[in-house]
């Protein structure tokens, strides 16, 4: 596999040797596939739209659907302004979405186009909306593309109808697959509150096979909704990467209170969702729920001796990466790397806060790295396991180390998008992928002598 | 014909008046009454706004043709996408040999620059020449490619200075590729410039020519799930010494080398023909376009190539393998051509496929009814001899044309290649296509439709209107059209299967064809009590009656 790989410590501070990140319109784009009706558009030449529409298709098996400004070397130096609005007028015209969300790329940024004001000189059909975020990728990830997406659908949509609030809970799911959009709906509608979230890609990238092919499925959060979230009496956004920008936004634009939570992956984290919802809303805590946990908690004693004690190394993105750092520790396995593309000094200290509380020492703990790095650390000192996505494979394969397959993107692995990782309901599956993939292991180093039914 | 006429009037109603006079201009239909192929327009820009599946002029360039050079290091220099998207993505397998170890084979690992808002606005030569440094010192490759992609060259870096000077200070080839996404129309650009740097800079630096009576090279073929080296076997068995598929599983060593070879075999012309033919300027190596997809074109392409060398025992041998080959996958193929008969299919795959696989759904008793491609230019679809006639834009004088001269030492006439005299060259070129592709329009039908850049909505509508039982295309199509209750197949990457050229290709691929389209899932689309209630919507019950 990497033979090529040199070993040792190697001077590597310039630039990305396989990312574990990557570029922000990406993000943008899956943000905006969450709004019912909605046509993300790409501001800048057709590359990158093509590109992001196929990652996406990769890792949810399903239609991304998304237009381009197609610049060419014109554009690029007169700028896209036409290019964007004749765009708009083509995609009413031929596509008819209720809504087009504008993101730029690299290029258009780096030209400087003006899009609020652009879009304000376009021709938008009546009733039909037309927002925009700005997305260089010279700055952040895909994560911060997501954020800066979800901000501005606050930012255009967002309204506040008076001072009362309505008894109902905004939910900012964070860069999450639709398995888990679903399954924190469930949670909430379980917790008998009224819920509006957004984005909301269940129904959109985990469509049913009917034969009757729908450009714009029924999922999505719509419009209305996103208007009414500035209504509501509280935002829980989960994961601060992802999320608390436009929890922000609606606490100073709509006054709506906004909660930090982590993404309710793990134990701990679901808890803390949960309680956010039954301290605000005083919400009794249904039967299922509380099964669902005691279920939990069950199987983590029943499976401890598979991964207790066993090392990991952790990579993917932030929000993702902090909550399997918490829940792994509750599982009384050792975090020793735990590495993110994404920028942002918050990460570390969130990370080593929780490692120290843990009294782990001797983890390494990096913002913006990149797989070769967490390579050469594994080189150093091996781990029991890896978590993380896809690109972890040539690592897990040259080192001989198993790989759960967590986050995005996962690309060579089946029906992970519809199966969710969050709540009480995703711990098991962590748990049961932590457990097997130890004990899949087992089965395969064993001597003949030592092989059994069950080991 | 007239009813084909009025579906695609059909399908403009809904686009606004200029769309609708420029998408006419780039779908045609065939008719056996035109003497030649009418004119299809092909390489010109996308609309704004629609939704195309083109790429850009990076993913041509570093995506297609240079990064599966296996021991070279390319570097994608800008920000983290371009590089991140374009790795891995492509299947280009790639294996250890006589020429490169283990540890100089890089494909699976992606270098970028990941260039942050300083290094916008403050330039990115400096970060680049020295992540240059750095990866020499821990890597020590042979050669290295620099990508640029969108923002490099709004900000103007100098990439071709930095490589300079990387080569100077460091020994090795650092080559330079101005490949900015939004240069030409599509990936076609970028596949251009590629060809251009690696003629310039890399062809002929060699002089070591492999042993072998017939050596000769397969130019444009990309081994996608193994694809060149089942042609490599097949060629190897005929007796041919293959002296590099290029550029799947390429080494740098073997690319150098790649103007000691009698024969340029060109499997996609359009990511590749500007090699052929500009090593037929400066060398004299003749080229043949062949096809190794489906198994009545692969005999063909062979039968050709023997023809080539007029030798009598590389004739037998040919026709010893087509037999042998033929007879071992039969029998297979015709417990596949069961299923398969009768069916109708779209093809849109890239530069020369929707042409190539025509071939093999026909050796299945398919039939392709709408073919198109993404990136093409005229001459794929209408053959080689409008290429004069094309007018170059603004988009494609972007891209610099080399014009090249004959090589003072090395240029050889091109029958001294294949040893024939000047007679028999000329009459060979009689027989055998030398140096010409004719597109892909003599092997359509009466009535079928050619379609260039064909977007999601004209899709849409001719599935409707069509109801194919296949289509191939690429991944962001085939979930579209599955939706809709049509099976389909991923051209790009073959659903991760593979290889399917050559003979043993056609037997994973038929065996592939033949699983998508008797899934028993497409039975079961309609649900119990839908049926009950309304029992005929059976017709609806399965996309396909296999
Ligand atoms: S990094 Fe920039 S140019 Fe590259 S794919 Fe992302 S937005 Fe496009
Ligand atoms: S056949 Fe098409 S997709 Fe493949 S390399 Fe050629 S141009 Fe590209």
């Amino acid at each position: 596999m990497l033979e090529c790989v040199p070993e040792g410590k190697t001077e590597h501070t310039t630039g990305k040797i396989n990312p574990a990140k990557t570029c922000q319109p990406i993000g943008a784009m899956y943000a905006s596939l969450g709004i019912h009706g909605c046509l993300p558009h790409s501001h800048g030449s057709q590359g990158c739209c093509a590109y992001h529409r196929m990652h996406l298709t990769r890792h949810f098996r399903d239609q991304v659907l998304a237009a381009s400004s197609s610049f060419t070397e014109g554009a690029s130096v007169f700028g896209g302004a036409s290019n964007l609005k004749t765009s708009i007028k083509n995609i009413f015209k031929i596509y008819n979405p209720d809504i087009i969300a504008v993101h730029t790329t690299c290029l258009s940024e780096t030209i400087g186009d003006d899009i609020p004001n652009i879009i304000k000189q376009s021709e938008i059909p009546e009733g039909k909306i037309v927002i925009h975020t700005n997305t260089p990728s010279y700055v952040g990830s895909h994560i911060t593309g997501f954020s800066n997406m979800c901000k501005s659908m606050v930012a255009y949509l967002a309204e506040a109808q008076g001072e009362t609030k309505k008894e109902q809970v905004n939910v900012i799911p964070g860069f999450v697959n639709p398995g888990d959009m679903r399954e924190i709906r469930r949670i909430v509608t379980a917790l008998g509150v009224k819920l509006v979230m957004f984005p909301d890609t269940s129904g959109v990238l985990d469509a049913p096979l009917t034969s009757k092919y729908q450009m714009y499925p029924e999922g999505g959060t719509t419009i209305a909704e996103i208007r009414d979230s500035g209504n509501s009496e509280v935002t829980l956004a989960l994961g601060a990467f992802a999320s608390n920008a436009a929890a922000d936004l609606l606490q100073e634009k709509c006054g709506v209170t906004g909660i930090p939570l982590k993404l309710p992956i793990g134990l701990k984290a679901t808890d803390d969702f949960i309680m956010a919802v039954k301290d605000w809303f005083g919400a009794d805590i249904p039967k299922e729920i509380a099964i669902e946990r005691g279920q939990v908690i069950d199987t983590l004693i029943d499976t401890h001796f598979h991964y207790q004690g066993k090392t990991v190394a952790i990579f993917g993105d932030p929000d993702h990466v902090i909550a399997m750092t918490e829940f792994v520790i509750t599982m009384g396995m050792v975090p020793k790397y735990v590495l993110t593309g994404t920028p942002g000094k918050e990460f570390e200290a969130t990370v080593t806060k929780m490692l120290d509380e843990a009294g782990i020492t001797g983890s390494r703990v990096k913002a913006e790295g990149d797989l070769f790095e967490l390579h050469e650390w594994i080189r150093e000192e091996k781990v029991d396991l890896m978590i993380g996505t896809t690109y972890g494979k040539y690592i897990a394969r040259t080192e001989d180390i198993p790989l759960v397959r967590f986050g995005f993107p996962i690309l060579d692995r089946a029906v992970h998008p519809l199966m969710p990782v969050v709540g009480y309901r995703g711990c098991l599956r962590l748990i049961e992928q932590i457990s097997n993939a130890f004990l899949e292991r087992r089965d395969r180093d064993a001597l003949d002598e030592d092989f059994e039914l069950v080991l | 014909m007239d009813g084909m006429d009025t579906t695609l009037e059909e399908l403009y109603t809904q686009y606004p008046d200029t769309v609708k006079k420029n998408r006419k201009k780039h779908i045609v239909i065939k008719s056996e009454a035109d003497v030649a192929c009418p004119q299809i327009e092909a390489n010109t820009r996308t609309i704004p706004g629609i939704i195309s599946q083109r790429g850009c002029a990076y993913a041509g360039c570093k995506g297609v043709v240079v990064a599966p050079i296996k021991d070279m290091i390319t570097i994608t220099h800008g920000p983290v996408g371009c590089g991140y998207y374009s790795w891995g993505t492509r299947r280009n397998k790639a294996r250890a040999d006589s020429t490169t170890p283990k540890d100089k084979i890089y494909s699976q690992l992606c270098f970028t620059t990941d260039m942050q808002e300083p290094d916008i606005v403050f330039g990115g030569d400096k970060k680049l020449a020295r992540m240059i440094d750095e990866i020499v010192a821990a890597f020590h490759p042979r050669g290295i490619n620099i990508c640029s992609t969108c923002p490099i060259g709004l900000i103007g870096d100098d990439i071709g200075a930095v490589a300079k000077a990387a080569t100077e200070r460091h020994g090795i080839q650092v080559l330079a590729y101005a490949c900015e996404g939004y240069k030409g129309v599509s990936q076609s650009a970028g596949h251009h410039i590629a060809n251009n740097t690696i003629m310039q800079n890399v062809i002929g630096k060699g002089n070591e020519r492999k042993p072998g009576k017939h050596v000769i090279n397969v130019l444009g073929e990309y081994n996608i799930g193994g694809d060149g080296w089942e042609q490599e076997r097949i060629l190897k068995d005929c007796g041919y010494t293959v002296n590099c598929v290029m550029t799947g599983d390429a080494s740098y060593e073997d690319i150098k080398n790649l103007h000691l070879a009698d024969l340029n075999l060109v499997q996609c012309h359009r990511s590749i023909n500007y090699i052929a033919e500009m090593m037929e300027t400066k060398y004299g190596t003749p080229w043949l376009k062949v096809n190794f997809v489906g198994v009545e074109a692969t005999n063909e392409s062979l039968r050709q190539m023997a023809k080539c060398f007029s030798d009598p025992e590389l004739e037998k041998q040919t026709e010893e393998v087509i037999a042998r080959e033929t007879a071992r996958i039969e029998p297979a193929l015709e417990q596949f051509r069961k299923i398969c008969r009768g069916k109708k299919a779209f093809a849109f795959v890239g530069g020369s496929r929707s042409h190539h696989y025509q071939h093999l759904l026909k050796d299945l008793g398919m039939e392709v009814v709408v073919a198109g491609y993404e990136f093409a230019h005229r001459d794929d679809y209408e053959g080689r001899q409008v290429i004069p006639t094309i007018k170059s834009d603004a988009d494609s004088k972007n891209i610099p044309e080399l014009h090249l001269k004959a090589d003072e030492k090395l240029y050889r006439e091109g029958n001294e290649y294949l040893n024939l005299s000047k007679e028999q060259f000329e009459a060979l070129k009689k027989e055998v296509p030398l140096n010409y592709y004719e597109g892909m329009y003599p092997d359509m039908k009466n009535g079928d439709i050619m379609i260039d850049d064909c977007n999601h909505y004209e899709l849409e509508e001719l599935i409707k209107k069509l109801r194919p039982d296949l289509i191939f295309t690429g991944v962001r199509d085939k979930y579209i059209a599955e939706k809709m209750g049509i099976p389909a197949k991923q051209m790009h990457s073959y659903d991760y299967a593979g290889p399917y050229a050559g003979y043993n290709g056609a037997i994973n691929f038929a065996n592939d064809v033949a699983h998508t389209l008797t899934t028993p899932a497409w039975k079961m689309i309609v649900p119990p009590w839908e049926r009950i209630e309304e029992p005929d919507t059976g017709k609806q019950e399965g996309a396909n009656d296999a």
